[in-house]
Order: structure tokens, then C-alpha cells, then sequence
């Protein structure tokens, strides 16, 4: 075995498969089971990165996904993810890894001239530095700093994996599979209860899996989670999901997790997704997410080879790895000496442990006796040595006034403990609001706010046995409150690890001159002691200015290491109270999430739906051009022999007026109101009136919203007494007929009235121009379509082509007119023949921007184009749409307000440019004056403007302030080739008369 | 509890090859059925259900079936009747004349949406990829009907079978929520 650092046996490893792999280049080995950290300490490799402002030398700090310093690059499929916790890489056969913020390599890094200019950058440097000059922002600082930011490099390809989705339902969910979290799955699950147990890690057991001595019902405590494990996953009722993150805590107990399907897999089956998102409905949760322990804030606390005490014992129990040969143990808690224990039971030298306290538990110094181990109480780390890797450290007595030198130690690593921090990040996300425990020293989760217990560690609740009790106990009564169900499960006895005492918060006292000494509060940010006490004397008293002020708390693990430190530091340093300086809100997600989980399938062809209408195959084989309206894809126009759009439209246009065109507007809204009080509904919905509307007659309608606004239009037939059938436009189908439902269930109730939407019922064949009727009449059977039995405006049922049909004669482009609507199945055959049918006629089939032309030489407005929102009927000149003896509708009240009576309000109005060869652009200003002095307001705007074949020259619309008092006077629309002269005129262009839509 | 419910009316379309066809599910396309969307006051659902064939449940979320009819609750005073494709206009008629002295509202829906037939051990479990309800039997036992959505598509879903489903959407959605349920069924067949 290559791996000097490996011990022989133990560990939930398997030594005889070794794997290979590459970190920056270099071929090194581990054994299944290790993660990419534990991997490259069984190498003896600490340093693994460089920080993130300083670039100080950096090595593995932790055993979880708080890592703030061994983050990563993984190559995987050609291309890289950054920022990766070595701590949760799971290692694979080929594994690639890199490490960041380097430059040219980890073991020289330029960058690193950062540490020795650091008095340049206090906290809050790049508020005080880069104020003046303004222009230099631009082009100088943004420029370097954007340069400089940031630790991985981002992937550069898009994202070739896939992402799964699952919604999921239990009556409990676990979040943890510590000993709390194992034994509250177990409890629910007993009852029956529906229960998913998630747990970041590969393999369930949380803190279990790093126990040595600690027995379970007489088991090894490993022994215990793969029984518990089995029985779990032998039940039904259960789901069990390693290496899923519980990552966000939302409202009515949605809680989000992420599983990590392939990504730990050498070679996984491409049909897998990389990973799922489970959006998991709970109604209850059991948060047992454990505690993690604290660093200490001494001088030089951040070198390779520095860690968690608790980490170094899981590297060696759980990966059989030494964190070094001779290891230096700092502490101001209980826990941190069974690290020791355990390493010189597997014959590491412990160069002593030093423990702050003064009269650590006579049980552990006889312990520590018992092994030769030299124990320092009363006794702190006041600096370290050693570049890339920790070579020794610095020893001082505390006394009453102060520190005082103890002389130095050698050690080739150095694990540190200042206490347990509960990791209440879930119950914070939860909107619960954390306790100040006084006997603990730390926060804890408060009431609950929804449906949810914290078990064990993370309620501050230590030791195997109360953990587990705790966990049993959570399980049976969230089974009990979700179900109603009981089930008393058998406890079981647990001995060993129990609860240690002790813990420290804030910097440590040092015999070291502060203003030279780094000691680091949150690692990831690159923020000391130094800069908290800065921010404070620079006037930030509050939590949340010091955490923005200095960054602390600001990194991946949202300051889950580094808070209360931070806190206390700030308390000190302010005089305050702890509890007094606040603590920041913890919110999602817990750990960092891949934008993949959160885009999912959403992207390529499932972005959103693509709905296509019946003709979409033949315009497809016919070569027509589609354009996106909302999720529709609609025909935008059709080209021919070569034609660009603007020739393939001129051409259209001219077809149309002069034959006849073919439009497929089943895209269109249709709703069916049925009902003795239809007619009435309808009356109160829409501005016009209805209820003296005969059967089989339509008329064009006008919705309002309350505010006197129009927010939709479109022809109304009725076709019986108690039915009508109602068009609304493609955009705006799904709003007016949720609109309309609103208004049915919540302010009418008592109306005899139904809604029902049949827009894709129908297909809807559009003919239109002087041989329209010419064009159907072949296909209509049933319906009498002479102009006098079937006038302009009129609506019948019959059949066309032998299916049946309503057919409507409506004009959208002031030509005679009729809409074909066959049920939807039909639409493609109607849609053939009548496509064939008009070639016999020279007529044409034309898309969007025809129909839009055709309709801006009437000057029929388009909802959303003409109006925005704030346009009244009024405004567009249609007021002639308002039933005046009325009693009420939809914004009648609205259009009383006296902003929307005022003069000078934007008026719809038509605009001739003087030179008939400029088409207007869309949006444009419209002005008085040529060259308006700057801050003129504009008079209006342009809202349409076309080129129009049929006129031979450029035609527009647009809104602007009392237009129609300006009949004939010239405006100007300033481009910035030069102001455009405009003559404004009414709104038709074509047919000013109207009398083709009665041909 | 019901293990099955008679679903004669959603056969699979004759001639179309399965959507997908593999050994832990498959979806397929269902011939075409008349659907009209029933609307009506508390006062003539009896009525209804005797001219229609079937009644018209009261229970929320339930089916009444026989071997031509099916009546699915989708609201408190709102139906999908479902009858063989030929039977549209019989039907018709026969629900207007029994109900012309009550206030309702009978819309022929037939061709607004589409329904393909997804079952199989995994069925749940695939659904679940887009629908955001509780799916389990226990929730949503065998026989019940419910609309609700598929990722961005509405849907209607009804449980014939433990591990059976008609899923219905409008038209234009199909090609999304059959394109999808296929996409997502893709890992049930890694090794």
C-alpha cells in the first residue's frame, strides 16, 4: 500500500480496492470508501488550496460539507466543476481533481504576496479603496477585482448531464441518520408511519460511524447502524436516500433535498440522472442534523495540517487514516481528548494535549496518564509554525494577567477543539427563531414554528444514550402527530460516549503582537480576529452590518463554523452582551446547490411547453417561418421561390386584399358561456352590451379590468339564447377565463352561469378577402351563406367538409371574412383542403405579420401592442364599445376616475411620415420639435408602424397626448439619424368607408 | 377498497405504436372518446346521471363507471362525462332533453384534450416526476380522478388500477407531458 498514512486495519474502507487517481496532475491512490479529503491525507497531503484573499496555504480543516478550505475542481465528462468539498468527494477509479485559487501552482502561488500586503486590505477595503476617481470604477478596479474574485473557474460548456425530479409524501421525514436521527426513523417507522430518512453523506450512521469504543445493545456502534439500517430498508413503508441534502426548509413542510445520484461513480450508465431534486411534502420532520465542532481562534490557526479534532478521529476510525505522526491535540473541551486516545491507541505520538481549562475531569488525565501522554492545563496556542504544513506550535500559560510564554512543541499536525456548535440551520430556515442556551454557551432551536422537532445534537442535547432517547422519542411523537399511530419500540442500551463538558467562543488570549498576528474566524472569507474588532471600532454594532461589513458568516457554510466566534468577538469588543449582537438568519440552501438541481428538466426542448396548432406539420412541409407567442408556435409568414419576410408579407398583404388569403387562428382564446343568465354575465364582464344580441349574431367585446384599463378583446357569437361563444386573444385566453371564474365564484355566485374553455376544441381556419366566400362555399352544407342570410358579424352552426362546423363571418383585415371552427381532430384535413382550395382562386396563406398589417390599415387596435395597460377605451377611440344605459360592468367605475377623464390623455391616432419610404420604428418617442431641448417629455409614442404594399408606403400608429385634436399637424419623431417629420391623421388607412367587409 | 375499475372506454389507439413500451412501464396513446364538460347546480345532478346512464358522483375526486360511461367529479358542480366516440350526439340530446328545465351547462369538449395510459410497477413513481400530489394508494386510492398538474402542463389523472392511470391534458400539451414522462422513464432502464 502506497499510502504512508493508512493504518492497516479498521475504518469503513475496503484496502484491497485500490483506486487511482490525479489531484493537479499528480497520480496518487486511496481505497474505496475514502472521500477525495481522506484520500489525499492518507498521502500525507494537507495543503490542498489557497485562500481566498491572502492565498495562505490552506489544508483540510473538516470531515463534512462545512469544508471552508479544501475546495476543489472535479473534471469530470471534459469539464470541471469548481468549488467541491474534498470533504464529500467521494473517490473514485480516474478521479480528476484540482486545486484553485493558485497561480502557476499550490506549491508557488503569486497571489500569495497577498499575505504580505494584507495591512492593505482591512475589512471593508474595497469600500474605502475604491471610491475616486468615479471613472476609474469603470475601467480600473471592476475590471481587476472581477479578475481577482471568485475561487473556481465556472464550467464552460453547457451541462451535458441531466437532472430528476421527484415530488414525494410521507407522514415523517428524517434529516440526519446520526444516532438521533437513526433511532427517530426507526420509532416512526415502527408505527407504520410513512417515513424517508435522508442523510448528506454516503452511508447512513452520522457520528456512529467515526465511534471506537461506544456500544449499542452490546454492538460496536457500527455494528448497530448496518442492523438498524436492515431493518430499515426491509420495510415498505420507508425510503431511505444517502448522499441527499436536505438543503432547504420552506413553508408548510416543503422541504427540498438533492440527492447525488452518479456523481461518486468511476463509470456511471449515462441514463442516470447526475442528480435529483426531491420536493418532499412532510407532515412531519424530524431535524437531526448533529452538531459540528468549533475551531479555536488563535494566532496562525489556519496551517495545512490544523484541523477539527473531531475530524482527525473521523479520518482515523471511519477512513483508517492518521492525520500525522505526531499530533498536538488543542482544546477547551472534553471530546477533543478521545481524538488523542484513539490516535495513540493506533500508535500515533500525541506531542501533548493542551487544554484551556485549568482542572480538566480527573478522568481524562488519568486516561491521558495511562497512555504517557503529556497533558499542558491551563494552556493555550498563541501562534504556529511551518509554510506549507504546521511544524510546531506556540504554547502560553493563561494567568490572571494575561498570557505568558510555555515554550514551543513540534507537531506535524495539530487538532483543535473549542466545543459543539448545534448546527440549527433547517429550524432556522423553518422560520424558527434560535435560544441563547447559558449552560450550553451556544444557540439552540427554539419553539417549533411548523410541524417539526429538533432530536440530539442539533437541540444541544450530547452524549449516546440522551441522543438516542431523544431520537426515539421524536420519531414516536412526529408518527403520532402525523398518523395518530403508536408503536413502542424496544430502546436500546447504549454505553460509551457520553457527553462531553467545556467549550470556548471568541479569539484566545495571546502573548503575540496583535496588530502583526492573523487568527482566522472564517476561513473560507479569509476574515480574523483583527477585522471583527475592526468593523466594531469602525461603528458596526449590529450582526448583520459586522457580517457585511467584514464578510464572516458570508461563505458556503452560511458561518456554521465561524459565527459564534465572530459573535463573540463583536460581543467583547462592543461590551454587549452576546445575545444582544444578534445572530444572522441561516437560509437556503444548507450547502451549495448545482444550478442543474434547480433547472432540472426545464431546459432544451421541456423549457416550456411548445404548443402547435393543427396546420404546424403542413406550414412545416410548405416551409413557412413560425414565431413564439407565449408557448405557441404560430406561422409568422411563408415565403416563396427565395423571398425574404418583407417580400413574403408585401405579397401576402396584396393577395389578401386583392383574392383571398388562408390564416389558421386557432390559437385564438374561445371560451363557452352557457346558462340561463349568460347573456347577463357577459354584460357585466365586457363594456358592450349584450342581452339585445339575436341568436346567431356576434359583436365585438371589450374587457375591462376594474381600474377603467382594457386588458382583452375579441368577437362574441351567441349561439342560442343561453349560449355563447367567446373569443379572447392567444395571450390573453388563460387570464380573462380565470378572471371570469373569479368573478363567477367570488361576486356572482347566484348567476345561472358556467365557463368553459374550448380553445383547443376548435381549430380555426381564417379566409379572408373579397373570394372568401367563394373559397368555402364549396365545403359548407347547412348554412345559407348569401350576404343577406349571412351578413357581416354573423355566427351558424353547419357542417364543413362533413364535420361539423361554426362558422363565423368576422373580419380581423376589413375584408370579407369567415372563420372555419371544426373540432380540432378535423383541423388538419380542413386546413389541406382549404389550403389547396385557394390556390384555385390565386389566393395565399399568410402568417402573423400579414395579419398584423392588415389589421394596422384599419386601425383595429392589438391588446398589448396599441394598449399597455393604462389605455382606456376612450383613449383608443372606442368609445362606441360602451354600452351607455348600462347599469354596470367591469371598470364602469374604474372610468369615472378623474385622472381617466382629464384632457391631454395619449390618444390613439394614425401618423403618415412625409416620406412615404420610412416606416417608423416601435416604441419610438413622438415630439413637437425636431431636436427637443434635453428633458422635453415626449408627446407619445409610436405603438405600430408597418410598411403597407397595398398603400405603397410606410403607415403607423401611435398614442400620443390629445391626438385627436391634432388632426393633420406635423410632429416629429426623433431617431438618432435625425428627427423623422410625421403628419398626424385618423386611424384608417384602407377603406376608410368599411364597406369591404360586406362584400 | 377497489383494486380495479372499469376503464373500458380508454383502449389503447389501434395502429400507434406505444409512446413507451419497457418491463417496469409503459404509455400509450388512448383511442378517442365524446367528452363533455357537465356543469350544473345540486338540483339536477340526479337528473343527469339517470339521462347520461351513470350517475354523477357527489364525492369529491371519484368516478362512477360502467362499461360506456364514466362520470369524473372534477369539481362541486362540475363533470367530465366520458362516452364512446360514436355516442356524442345521442348523448347529447339525451342529457338536453332530460335537463331542459333545470339551469345547467353541457359543452362538448371531445377534441380539447387527449389521453394516454400509463401503467406499470414504476407508473407512480414516473408520475411523480411531474405531479406534485400525493400518489401513494393510501392518499389517492384506486378510482380516483383529480386534475392537477404535470411540471408545466395541466393534466387530469385517474387511477384505474394500483399501478394504472389515464392521463388526460389539453392537445397542444401532449407532446410535453408524453415527451417528458418518456424523457424521465429513461433511468428505469440503466443497468
Amino acid at each position: 500500500m502506497s499510502q504512508p498514512f493508512r493504518t492497516h486495519s479498521g475504518g469503513r474502507i475496503d484496502r484491497n480496492k485500490q483506486l487511482t487517481f490525479q489531484f493537479d496532475g499528480e497520480e496518487l491512490t486511496g481505497v474505496e470508501g475514502d472521500t477525495l479529503a481522506s484520500a489525499l491525507l492518507a498521502n500525507g497531503r494537507h495543503l490542498v488550496g489557497r485562500s481566498f484573499k491572502y492565498h495562505r496555504p490552506r489544508g483540510i480543516l473538516t470531515a463534512g460539507s462545512e469544508e471552508p478550505n479544501a475546495l476543489v475542481g472535479i473534471y469530470r465528462k471534459g469539464d470541471q466543476t469548481p468549488n467541491l468539498r474534498a470533504t464529500q468527494v467521494e473517490l473514485y477509479d480516474g478521479l480528476k481533481a484540482i486545486s484553485q485559487n493558485r497561480f502557476p501552482s499550490l506549491d508557488f502561488d503569486v497571489g500569495a504576496v497577498n499575505d504580505l500586503l494584507s495591512p492593505l486590505f482591512p475589512a471593508g477595503f474595497y469600500y474605502k479603496t475604491f471610491m475616486w476617481p468615479r471613472a476609474f470604477w469603470d475601467r480600473v478596479y471592476e475590471p481587476i477585482i472581477r479578475a481577482a474574485a471568485g475561487l473556481g473557474k465556472p464550467p464552460i460548456n453547457p451541462d451535458h448531464d441531466t437532472y430528476g425530479n421527484l415530488y414525494a409524501h410521507c407522514d415523517v421525514l428524517v434529516i440526519g441518520s446520526g444516532p438521533a436521527g437513526l433511532a427517530a426513523a426507526l420509532a416512526a417507522a415502527e408505527t407504520g408511519a410513512r417515513v424517508i430518512l435522508c442523510d448528506e453523506q454516503s452511508e447512513f450512521g452520522g457520528s456512529l460511524l467515526s465511534e471506537s469504543d461506544a456500544t449499542i445493545d452490546g454492538k460496536s456502534a457500527t455494528e448497530w447502524v448496518e442492523d438498524s439500517i436492515r431493518s430499515l430498508s426491509a420495510k415498505d413503508n420507508v425510503t431511505l436516500l444517502p448522499r441527499t441534502t436536505a438543503f432547504g426548509y420552506f413553508a408548510q413542510n416543503f422541504v427540498s433535498l438533492a440527492e447525488r445520484v452518479t456523481e461518486h461513480m468511476a463509470d456511471p450508465d449515462p441514463a442516470l440522472p447526475r442528480e435529483r431534486l426531491w420536493q418532499v411534502r412532510a407532515k412531519e420532520v424530524v431535524i437531526a442534523a448533529g452538531a459540528i465542532e468549533r475551531p479555536m481562534v488563535f494566532p496562525e490557526n489556519d496551517r495545512p495540517g490544523i484541523m477539527l479534532a473531531d475530524a482527525g478521529r473521523t479520518y482515523l476510525n471511519r477512513y483508517g487514516v492518521k492525520v500525522g505522526d505526531n499530533v498536538l491535540v488543542a482544546t477547551a473541551c472534553d471530546t477533543a481528548w478521545q481524538a488523542a486516545f484513539d490516535l495513540a491507541d493506533r500508535g500515533v505520538d500525541i506531542a501533548a494535549i493542551a487544554d484551556m481549562r485549568e482542572k480538566p475531569s480527573e478522568a481524562l488525565l488519568s486516561v491521558a496518564h495511562a497512555r504517557g501522554i503529556r497533558v499542558e492545563t491551563g494552556c493555550v496556542i498563541t501562534g504556529t509554525q511551518g509554510r506549507k504544513r504546521v511544524s510546531g506550535a506556540l504554547l502560553g500559560r493563561v494567568t490572571s494577567g494575561g498570557v505568558t510564554s510555555a515554550g514551543e512543541v513540534t507537531c506535524d499536525a495539530l487538532l483543535m477543539s473549542g466545543g459543539w456548535t448545534p448546527t440549527v440551520s433547517l429550524y432556522s430556515q423553518s422560520r424558527g427563531k434560535v435560544v441563547w442556551d447559558d449552560t450550553l454557551g451556544t444557540f439552540v432551536p427554539g419553539a417549533p414554528v411548523q410541524n417539526e422537532r429538533s432530536a440530539g445534537a442539533c437541540a444541544g442535547v450530547y452524549g449516546l444514550s440522551a441522543t438516542l432517547e431523544a431520537g426515539y422519542n421524536a420519531g414516536e411523537q412526529a408518527a403520532k402527530a402525523a398518523t395518530g399511530k403508536t408503536a413502542k419500540l424496544a430502546r436500546a442500551e447504549a454505553n460509551g460516549a457520553d457527553a462531553g463538558n467545556g467549550g470556548i467562543l471568541g479569539a484566545l488570549p495571546h502573548d503575540r503582537n496583535a496588530s502583526k498576528v492573523k487568527a482566522f474566524v472564517d476561513y473560507q472569507n479569509d476574515v480574523t480576529a483583527k477585522d471583527v474588532k475592526l468593523a466594531v471600532r469602525e461603528g458596526m454594532h449590529s450582526i448583520e452590518h459586522i457580517k457585511r461589513y467584514t464578510t464572516t458568516g458570508m461563505a458556503t457554510d452560511q458561518g456554521r463554523l465561524s459565527n459564534l466566534n465572530a459573535l463573540q468577538i463583536a460581543s467583547t469588543s462592543l461590551g454587549k452582551p452576546l445575545t444582544d449582537v444578534g445572530l444572522t438568519t441561516f437560509r437556503q440552501p444548507y450547502t451549495p446547490t448545482t444550478f442543474g438541481v434547480f433547472a432540472n428538466v426545464s431546459r432544451g426542448d421541456f423549457f416550456d411547453p411548445v404548443r402547435r396548432t393543427p396546420s404546424h406539420d403542413w406550414v412545416v412541409e410548405n416551409d413557412g417561418v413560425f414565431e413564439d407567442v407565449g408557448q405557441w408556435k404560430r406561422t409568422w409568414y411563408f415565403p416563396i421561390n427565395g423571398e425574404d419576410m418583407h417580400a413574403a408579407v408585401a405579397r401576402e398583404c396584396e393577395t389578401v386584399r386583392k383574392s383571398v388569403g388562408l390564416f389558421d387562428a386557432s390559437t385564438l382564446g374561445k371560451i363557452e358561456v352557457v346558462g340561463p343568465d349568460a347573456a347577463e354575465f357577459l354584460e357585466r364582464m365586457y363594456t358592450n352590451p349584450w342581452k339585445k344580441l339575436g341568436v346567431g349574431r356576434c359583436r365585438y367585446g371589450l374587457l375591462l379590468n376594474e381600474a377603467g384599463f382594457i386588458i382583452d378583446d375579441g368577437v362574441i357569437g351567441r349561439l342560442a339564447e343561453d349560449r355563447f361563444h367567446v373569443t379572447t386573444t392567444t395571450g390573453g385566453a388563460a387570464h380573462v377565463f380565470a378572471t371570469m371564474e373569479d368573478y363567477l365564484q367570488t361576486e356572482w355566485p347566484d348567476l345561472n352561469v358556467w365557463i368553459t374553455s374550448t380553445t383547443e376544441q376548435y381549430a380555426v381556419c381564417a379566409v379572408q378577402g373579397p373570394k372568401a366566400r367563394e373559397v368555402i362555399a364549396p365545403f359548407v352544407e347547412g348554412i345559407d351563406l348569401s350576404p343577406d342570410a349571412f351578413p357581416h358579424m354573423s355566427v351558424a352552426t353547419g357542417t364543413f367538409c362533413g364535420v361539423p362546423c361554426r362558422l363565423m363571418r368576422i373580419s380581423f383585415t376589413g375584408e370579407l371574412g369567415f372563420e372555419v371552427n371544426i373540432p380540432r381532430r378535423h383541423g388538419k384535413m380542413v386546413w389541406e383542403t382549404l389550403a389547396k382550395e385557394i390556390e384555385k382562386h390565386d389566393g395565399t396563406v399568410y402568417g402573423t405579420e400579414t395579419m398584423h398589417v392588415l389589421r394596422a390599415e384599419k386601425g383595429y387596435i392589438i391588446v398589448g401592442q396599441e394598449t399597455d395597460g393604462t389605455v382606456t377605451p376612450h383613449d383608443v377611440g372606442m368609445s362606441w364599445a360602451i354600452g351607455k344605459n348600462k347599469f354596470d360592468f367591469v371598470g364602469k367605475r374604474g372610468l369615472q376616475r378623474p385622472d381617466l377623464v382629464a384632457e391631454g390623455r395619449k390618444q390613439l391616432v394614425g401618423l403618415l411620415t412625409k416620406d412615404p419610404k420610412v416606416v417608423l420604428e416601435e416604441g419610438a418617442q413622438v415630439t413637437k420639435l425636431a431636436n427637443p431641448p434635453a428633458g422635453t417629455s415626449a408627446e407619445g409614442h409610436v405603438t405600430s408602424s408597418y410598411h403597407s404594399s397595398v398603400l405603397g408606403r410606410s403607415i403607423a400608429l401611435a398614442m400620443v397626448k390629445g391626438g385627436r385634436d391634432l388632426m393633420g399637424k406635423t410632429l416629429h419623431v426623433p431617431m438618432p439619424s435625425g428627427a423623422i417629420e410625421v403628419e398626424v391623421t385618423d386611424t384608417i388607412f384602407v377603406d376608410k368607408e368599411g364597406g369591404r367587409v360586406n362584400g | 377498497m377497489v383494486d380495479q375499475v372499469t376503464a373500458d372506454l380508454y383502449v389503447p389507439d389501434a395502429g400507434e405504436e406505444p409512446l413507451l413500451a419497457i418491463s417496469s412501464v409503459s404509455i400509450l396513446r388512448a383511442a378517442p372518446v365524446s367528452r363533455l364538460s357537465f356543469r350544473c347546480r345540486d338540483d339536477a345532478r340526479a337528473a343527469a346521471g339517470k339521462a347520461f346512464g351513470v350517475a354523477l358522483p357527489a364525492k369529491p375526486l371519484s368516478a362512477e363507471t360502467t362499461s360506456d360511461r364514466i362520470a369524473f367529479w372534477l369539481g362541486p358542480d362540475e363533470w367530465m362525462l366520458i362516452a364512446p366516440e360514436s355516442d356524442l350526439e345521442a348523448v347529447s340530446a339525451k342529457l338536453e332533453a332530460a335537463l331542459e328545465s333545470h339551469p345547467t351547462s353541457l359543452v362538448d369538449v371531445s377534441h380539447r384534450q387527449e389521453a394516454i395510459l400509463v401503467s406499470g410497477d414504476r407508473a407512480v413513481w414516473l408520475l411523480n416526476t411531474g405531479i406534485p400530489i400525493d400518489l401513494d394508494v393510501s392518499a389517492f386510492p384506486v378510482g380516483s380522478v383529480t386534475r392537477t398538474v404535470f411540471h408545466k402542463a395541466p393534466v387530469m389523472v385517474w387511477r384505474t388500477g394500483e399501478d394504472s392511470f389515464v392521463v388526460e391534458a389539453w392537445v397542444s400539451f401532449m407532446d410535453y407531458v408524453a415527451g417528458l414522462l418518456v424523457q424521465s422513464a429513461g433511468e428505469l432502464s440503466a443497468a
